[in-house]
């Protein structure tokens, strides 16, 4: 733990606080990736100059604490309910720019009705769906994302999806919709470089593009879905290192990353 | 001022309109589904400027949290229900309640548990005054029992909402929704209100948080106490009720909404016998009016609660008056309502076996 403090403090001496981050330190476990999307988010945020404009809206997981870290305006949304709290703010102040982080339980189980309805209406609203195929806030339960075959506290001899169905993929259902604008999806922890012993941080890199990406479909009007497939290794009972394998390995393949829906062509740009 | 033959759930619509409504989130169901289809079709109508945002939800609980996130912002927003929606919408207003965020519920009361069906009755009274969803909260209860409240109540809820930042809720029957009558607007402007809490971007402010996350024991103790202190003010300040032929009466009935307009009649036909009957209708069904009526039960008289449940005002009025050998009960269930002969056939067999 120290360790990651100080690099922070190190980051922040050279490069500054970013106005968009507050100075609370994360309550994420040692390994998540929750804290370096807030950090993307919050750079980019920064970047275009939106903190001012910004509601967040606050979902319910491990994401419920978004607004100590992500220096805005903060609303609390039910259950699952964040993307139809972002649509009241957004059809009575279309000049905010609003943004909620869900995880896979909250986004694609409990608020799957309302998720699919905003991205159907194409409300110009943002969100990032962290997909770490498990409900981490809870204690590691089955989530409607958990791989066939994954072990977790409600699945303790492997998901069998013949029996709880197959895992639920946000992005290809969304990206079936016509209204929505962006639908991307991302890999974001440390990649294995095969036979290297090494890491490559290309996925955080291509996430703070696709985040910009997001962000500025909002503000052309578009509704932009970001799917950030991340680890859980608590939940997952592996070291931080064998999370990032599986991530890549495993949860990569049963959610491909890739551009599911640009209208605007904000990738090409 | 303008005078118009209405039915009660237009005129709870333009009364919302005329009193300023910002955003309507909607979710049909019958019997309070002319509510939404008045206001959208006079959405996007010169008439009323203010009128921004009429949108149909996906559900119950997608349009209630439309409301919050749409009234976090400072916004007038309304949205209306029938019983089955409105056991959705407590999710939502449990939330706004903890979050202090004003938004109007307008409930038209139907039939039964379950899916009932579409009559008029009053077995939401406990749900809709005493909290309704998760956790300790309250929300402060209309009942109007003419077209010409409906058309009024939207106003004084939204002040009443701004003025505590707490849920309002009109609580309505299917009688009074689809009854038709003559009614009058007053011409009067919308109410402006004052939004300093409002989350709409931290711009040369320090930011806003609209939460209901307090995990620390101590600030969920500081959050719920505050709740309570406001609650109590509301207690102290807001209760409303009407009294007819109540000065001289040894028997009062005790009725809101639309059975509170038969006991009136049930009164003038006793008052005709000889018997000195008097009504006391509850305007507010939170806070519930107790210190009128304890005024009231200061002389021994009989209280006969009629209501369309199996009692549940009636646990009320029994706290206000104290003595609950002085306090009978008329129900009746189903979407049926009591004739005027039945409440007074009743009343004379329960003053017999007192």
């Amino acid at each position: 733990m120290p360790r990651l403090v100080n690099a922070r403090v190190e980051y922040e001496v050279k490069l500054g606080r970013l106005p968009t981050l507050t100075e609370k330190e994360t309550h994420y476990c040692p390994g998540c990736e929750h804290g370096t999307l807030t950090r993307l988010i919050a750079s980019t945020l920064d970047k275009l100059n939106l903190r001012e404009k910004t509601v967040l809206v606050d979902s319910v997981g491990c994401s419920v604490f978004a607004h100590d870290y992500i220096n805005t305006d903060a609303v609390q949304a039910p259950h699952g309910r964040a993307p139809a709290v972002m649509a009241g703010i957004k059809r009575v102040r279309p000049d905010l720019v609003v943004f909620a982080v869900q995880g896979d339980g909250d986004a694609v189980s409990i608020g799957l009705l309302e998720l699919v309805n905003a991205a159907n209406r194409g409300e110009p609203v943002t969100i990032f769906l962290v997909n770490n195929a498990i409900y981490g806030m809870t204690g590691g339960q089955m989530a409607p994302t958990t791989p066939a075959g994954m072990v977790t506290t409600t699945s303790p001899y492997g998901r069998d999806v013949s029996y709880t169905g197959q895992p639920l993929d946000a992005s290809r259902l969304l990206a079936s919709l016509d209204a929505p604008s962006y639908v991307r999806r991302v890999v974001l922890p440390l990649e294995p470089i095969r036979d290297t012993g090494l890491y490559s941080a290309r996925g955080s890199l291509e996430c703070l593009k696709v985040v910009e990406n997001a962000f500025r479909v909002q503000l052309m009007g578009g509704f932009s879905f970001v799917e950030v497939v991340s680890t859980c290794n608590i939940n997952w009972k592996m070291s931080v290192l064998e999370s990032k394998k599986y991530a890549w390995e495993v949860l990569a393949k049963t959610f491909p990353p890739g551009v599911y829906k640009d209208k605007f062509g904000v990738e090409k740009v | 001022m303008t005078k118009e033959f209405t039915k009660g759930n237009e005129a709870l619509a333009y009364g919302a309109l005329k009193a300023g409504l910002n955003a309507y989130f909607a979710y049909p169901i019958t019997p309070s589904s002319e509510i939404p289809e008045t206001l959208a079709k006079e959405f996007g109508s010169h008439r009323y400027p203010d009128f921004k945002v009429f949108l149909q939800a996906a559900s119950e609980l997608e349009a209630i949290s439309m409301v919050i996130g749409a009234a976090s912002t400072g916004a007038k927003v309304m949205t209306a229900t029938s019983g089955p929606g409105f056991s959705l919408k407590q999710e939502g207003m449990s939330y706004a309640a903890a979050m202090e965020v004003p938004i109007l519920v307008v409930n038209v009361n139907r039939a039964g548990p379950g899916l009932g069906n579409l009559g008029p009755e009053q077995s939401d009274y406990f749900q809709a005054t005493k909290g309704g969803g998760h956790g300790g909260y309250r929300n402060i209860v209309l009942a109007p029992n003419s077209v010409q409240e409906m058309a009024t109540f939207p106003r004084l809820a939204f002040s009443l909402a701004f003025k505590y930042r707490n849920p309002a809720v009109i609580l309505a029957d299917a009688f009074i929704g689809q009854l038709k009558e003559d009614i009058t607007f007053p011409d009067i402007e919308p109410e402006k209100f004052e939004t300093p809490w409002a989350t709409t971007g931290a711009r040369g402010k320090e930011r806003h948080l609209i939460l209901s996350l307090h995990l620390d024991f101590e600030e969920q103790n500081k959050q719920s106490e505050d709740l309570r202190r406001k609650y109590e003010k509301i207690d102290a300040a807001e209760q409303r009720a009407e009294s007819y032929l109540t000065d001289d009466a040894d028997v009062v009935f005790v009725a809101y909404g639309v059975v509170s307009r038969l006991c009136k009649g049930v009164v003038n036909r006793l008052r005709d016998t000889g018997v000195r009957a008097g009504l006391f209708r509850p305007i507010t069904l939170s806070p519930f009016p107790y210190k009128q009526l304890s005024k009231l039960a200061e002389a021994k008289r009989r209280f006969e609660v009629v209501e369309l449940n199996m009692g549940q005002m009636v646990y009320d009025v029994k706290l206000a008056v104290g003595d609950a050998s002085r306090v009978g009960t008329i129900q009746k269930l189903g979407g049926l309502l009591p004739t005027t002969g039945e409440i007074i056939r009743r009343t004379q067999e329960m003053v017999a076996n007192a």
